[in-house]
């Protein structure tokens, strides 16, 4: 066990752990942030994605030893206040969940995308989102949620 | 209207050996606990009963009063019912049918779901039964609630009632006095019971129903706010984890826990076969686990995804007996008939792949325990783990937060009993959350199935004759909606090497995928127009009304351009119309990539339900059905050999991703003349024979699950 301080929402947080001990159960189980959900433990489902330094990563395959000083961004941490992020606010506008189990990995995978592709095509939504699983298979309206997030936030930031 | 509901023989759960009849102590309980206000009470669901039908073990559904709706001295409404949420909207659909009889916004209504200390009685949620089933039964206690409403504003003013009505939350005179809900019940006690005479508002009248309702707790599934169960935080809470065996019907040979046990704050709990491990964090418990050391009796012998369907074939039972077997009877004349067709279609097993894996939290008080769990059986899984323990019924209470999808796979509750036992030998609330690896291989399978057709077809070219043999699949979809002067039709229960169990639609995707491929191949050979063939063989016009739109907005019988292909199928399952029509274009075959030789590009897909009762979150269920389908239709199997699943992670089971979903046109037709029948499942089971009757253009197509080419 060694001492792994961890940048995790704004906040510097101290975690004894493992340098193998993977990030989604540092998060939910060391901090109590239940946002980032378990799927598969293999990376292939998205369900435990979050944003470090604005990539997305499968917070289930993270070693907690390779994060380092690098900023981690939970669902918890991507709303102000009572104002939802506008792709938080995308997925609500286009219905895109049915179990909602995959949202908050498919919410941080959209985040992730937009800064790297803030225009993106079907073409560019199909190949950056491969690695998130909606099992209930509302793709058609999460796509649909990343185009108006993009031109949302376009419009706010232009 | 006929809803038939196959027999649910793959559920598992054993005859329950204590039973205790429900008594009014909900009611009392609900009551007292609001302190006031007004209660609707009603019998459960008649329904309830013949639901059972089949499973050999005719319970006694409780014939007593339950609560469905109580509104709070503040004009709060609080309904009741032992539905699950698991994505199919029921949370706020009902919400809307609630709303809506009792004339208030849907913000003033709370559900209160799938908790078997304070909510009805229910079998389960399955068969797409909620909205025809238990939509009526809150319809008509909203309904009593608001005429109760209404008779104590006309008691208050003294005036009559005939000139009340209920609107946004109040009772309006006519010479514009209010009094609000909350007005009306403040310092009450008022009971009522609904009456199935009670006049609901018809469909043409609605304002919620009908109409787009967003997601009433949409904002904390964004957040990630909402608790699931593997979310759910206990004091004193330790986590579990059960050793598997590393194959099915493996036993321990040899248990070494001597090093498990050693570490500060493990319990090892065995019972019989049953080993688990319990530790106070993650972090432990994975030490744990390892530190077990344990040997295994192998089994041998076993049928492999590859030898399963002679298997299947050959331990059938001879004439549709067994334990939910049957079909038609009468025997075809194949005299009348100038051509015979005869094929033999295959389905594998498959997974349910629900993104929230099973996973329960047990807390035991005395001789009392509460499971949160995920399950579509709570009142089920009640009497499983009350069963496993041989305790009374009224100790066990289980509890279903929103959950992470069950899609037929979450039937059952051996998840509940295990965390129960871990709770009870650690003396401790204890969480198990299963690893993808156990949800693949412990939890169970859609079945696989052999389907023998043959049909005959006389000198006119009209089907004479339909032999339908299902080898295991299941009964759900099995008798042909096509008129047929002679058929024979069956269901033959078999040795299911794999746990198998229920599954968006049942077997109606299997029985559609053979009936739907047949029928278009008997129209190929005929030299015949696909849907002209079937149009000549539907009676029902609500199946012609699907099968002919469907093919109007494919533009059947031109694909869009040369060189691509159309295809189409249709079908009626629990009371719905489907059909559903595809573009193919020819691509490369690349073995082993799983591209089967041709991409779809279009998929249309036109459904009719009767009354539509949230059109946006119908069509949201429509979209997820067809995805679902494409799974079945394009790569989804399971593979296995020595008990063991050799494709049990995400990595090696492909589920359908965004690059695997084509451009779907959903089509609804909204009957407001005919009763709201379920829609979760209906629109899955004709996307894999239309698929595939595309794929006929560019060679010949296997008779079997997933559709592939053979010759490409």
């Amino acid at each position: 066990m060694a001492r792994f301080p961890l940048r995790v929402n704004g906040r510097v947080r101290d975690i004894e752990g493992d340098a193998a001990d993977s990030l989604l159960s540092v998060l939910r189980d060391d901090l109590g942030l239940h946002g980032s959900k378990f799927g598969c433990g293999e990376g292939f489902c998205g369900a435990c994605t979050v944003v470090i330094d604005d990539q997305p990563i499968r917070s289930c395959v993270t070693r907690l030893g390779t994060v380092g000083d690098k900023k981690v961004t939970t669902i918890e941490g991507v709303s102000t206040g009572d104002a939802l992020h506008p792709v938080q606010q995308a997925f609500i506008d286009t219905e895109a969940f049915q179990c909602g189990y995959c949202t908050p990995g498919m919410v941080m995978a959209t985040i992730g995308l937009l800064k790297s592709t803030p225009r993106p095509s079907d073409a560019d939504i199909a190949r950056l989102m491969d690695r998130n699983v909606c099992r209930c298979g509302t793709y058609p309206r999460i796509v649909a949620a990343i185009k108006l997030a993009a031109d949302r936030m376009r419009a706010s930031f232009p | 209207m006929t809803i038939s509901i196959e027999p649910e023989r793959y559920e598992f759960d054993e005859s329950p050996r204590h039973r205790f009849a429900v008594d009014r102590r909900d009611f009392l309980r609900i009551c007292t606990a609001m302190g006031g206000g007004l209660l609707v009470v009603a019998s459960l669901p008649e329904s309830a009963h013949a639901q059972e039908s089949g499973r050999g073990q005719a319970r006694a559904v409780p014939n007593d009063l339950a609560s469905w709706i109580h509104i709070d001295e503040r004009g709060h409404v609080t309904a009741y019912t032992g539905k699950v949420e698991i994505g199919q909207n029921q949370r706020t659909a009902l919400a809307q049918t609630v709303a809506d009889e009792l004339r208030v916004p849907i913000a003033a209504i709370t559900f209160v779901m799938a908790d078997t200390d304070l909510t009805p009685f229910d079998q389960g949620t399955f068969g797409s039964q909620t909205t025809p089933r238990m939509a009526p039964v809150l319809a008509r206690a909203a309904a009593t609630a608001r005429e109760m409403l209404i008779d104590r504003a006309a008691t208050v003013w003294t005036i009559d009632r005939s000139g009340l009505v209920a609107k946004d939350g109040s009772v309006v005179a006519r010479d514009g006095r209010t009094l609000s809900y909350g007005a009306l019940t403040q310092g009450q006690k008022l009971t009522g019971v609904a009456s199935a005479a009670i006049a609901l508002t018809p469909a043409s009248q609605w304002t919620l129903r009908g109409t787009r309702v967003l997601k009433v707790n949409g904002r904390a599934i964004v957040t990630g706010a909402h608790e699931y169960t593997p979310d759910l935080q206990r004091p004193g809470l330790m986590v579990g984890r059960i050793v598997r065996p590393p194959a099915l019907g493996a036993t321990p040979a040899s248990v070494n826990d001597a090093k498990a046990k050693a570490i500060a704050g493990v319990t090892v709990v065995r019972d019989g076969d049953f080993i688990g491990v319990v530790a106070p964090s993650e972090r432990v418990l994975k030490q744990a686990v390892a530190a077990m050391a344990v040997t295994w009796n192998m089994p041998a012998g076993l049928p492999t995804s590859e030898t399963v369907f002679d298997h299947l074939r050959k331990t059938g039972a001879p004439s549709g007996g067994g334990r939910g077997g049957g079909g038609t009877a009468g025997t075809p004349s194949t005299a009348v008939s100038a051509k015979t067709f005869a094929a033999t279609y295959k389905i594998p097993y498959i997974a349910h792949v629900p993104l929230e894996p099973r996973a329960a939290v047990a807390e035991w008080t005395g001789d009392k325990v509460t499971v949160w769990c995920g399950t579509q059986r709570p009142f089920g899984v009640r009497t499983e783990v009350a069963t496993a323990f041989r305790i009374p019924e009224d100790r066990v209470r289980v509890i279903v937060p929103d959950m992470g999808s069950g899609y037929g796979g979450k039937h059952t509750g051996e998840h509940a009993i295990e965390a129960a036992r871990l709770a009870r030998g650690a003396g401790t609330p204890v969480k198990l959350v299963y690893t993808r690896a156990e949800e693949f291989m412990w939890a169970y399978f859609r079945p696989a199935g052999v389907i023998e057709i043959t049909a005959g077809v006389d000198a006119n070219g009209a089907l004479a004759s339909w032999e339908f043999d299902n080898y295991n699949s299941g009964n759900s979809g099995l008798p042909t909606p096509y008129t047929i002067a002679s058929k024979r039709e069956a269901f033959h229960t078999s040795d299911s090497p794999l746990r198998q169990g229920s599954y968006r639609g049942l077997a109606a995707t299997a029985n559609h995928y053979a009936r739907e491929m047949h029928m278009d191949a008997i129209a190929r050979a005929l030299g015949v127009d696909a849907v002209q063939f079937r149009l000549k063989h539907i009676g029902e016009p609500r199946l012609a009304a699907v099968l002919k739109t469907a093919a109007e907005r494919i533009g059947w019988p031109s694909p869009a351009m040369t060189g691509r292909s159309l295809g189409i199928a249709c079908g009626t399952e629990k009371g719905g119309y489907v059909a559903t029509a595809v573009e193919l274009s020819k691509t490369a075959v690349a073995s082993g990539a799983g591209s089967p030789g041709f991409a779809i590009e279009r998929v249309v897909v036109v459904f009719e339900c009767g009354a539509i009762v949230n059109p946006d979150g119908l069509k949201n269920q429509v979209e997820g059905a067809v995805v679902q389908g494409l799974g079945g239709a394009l790569f989804e199997q399971i593979k296995f050999a020595d008990g063991k699943i050799l494709n049990g992670t995400m990595a090696t089971y492909r589920v359908p991703r965004f690059k695997d979903v084509p451009p779907i046109e959903v089509v609804l037709l909204d009957r407001k003349d005919l009763p709201s029948a379920g829609a979760g499942e209906t629109p899955i089971v004709a996307v894999a024979p239309a698929i595939g009757s595309a794929a006929r253009a560019f060679g010949k197509v296997a008779d079997e699950l997933p559709v592939s080419l053979i010759n490409g």
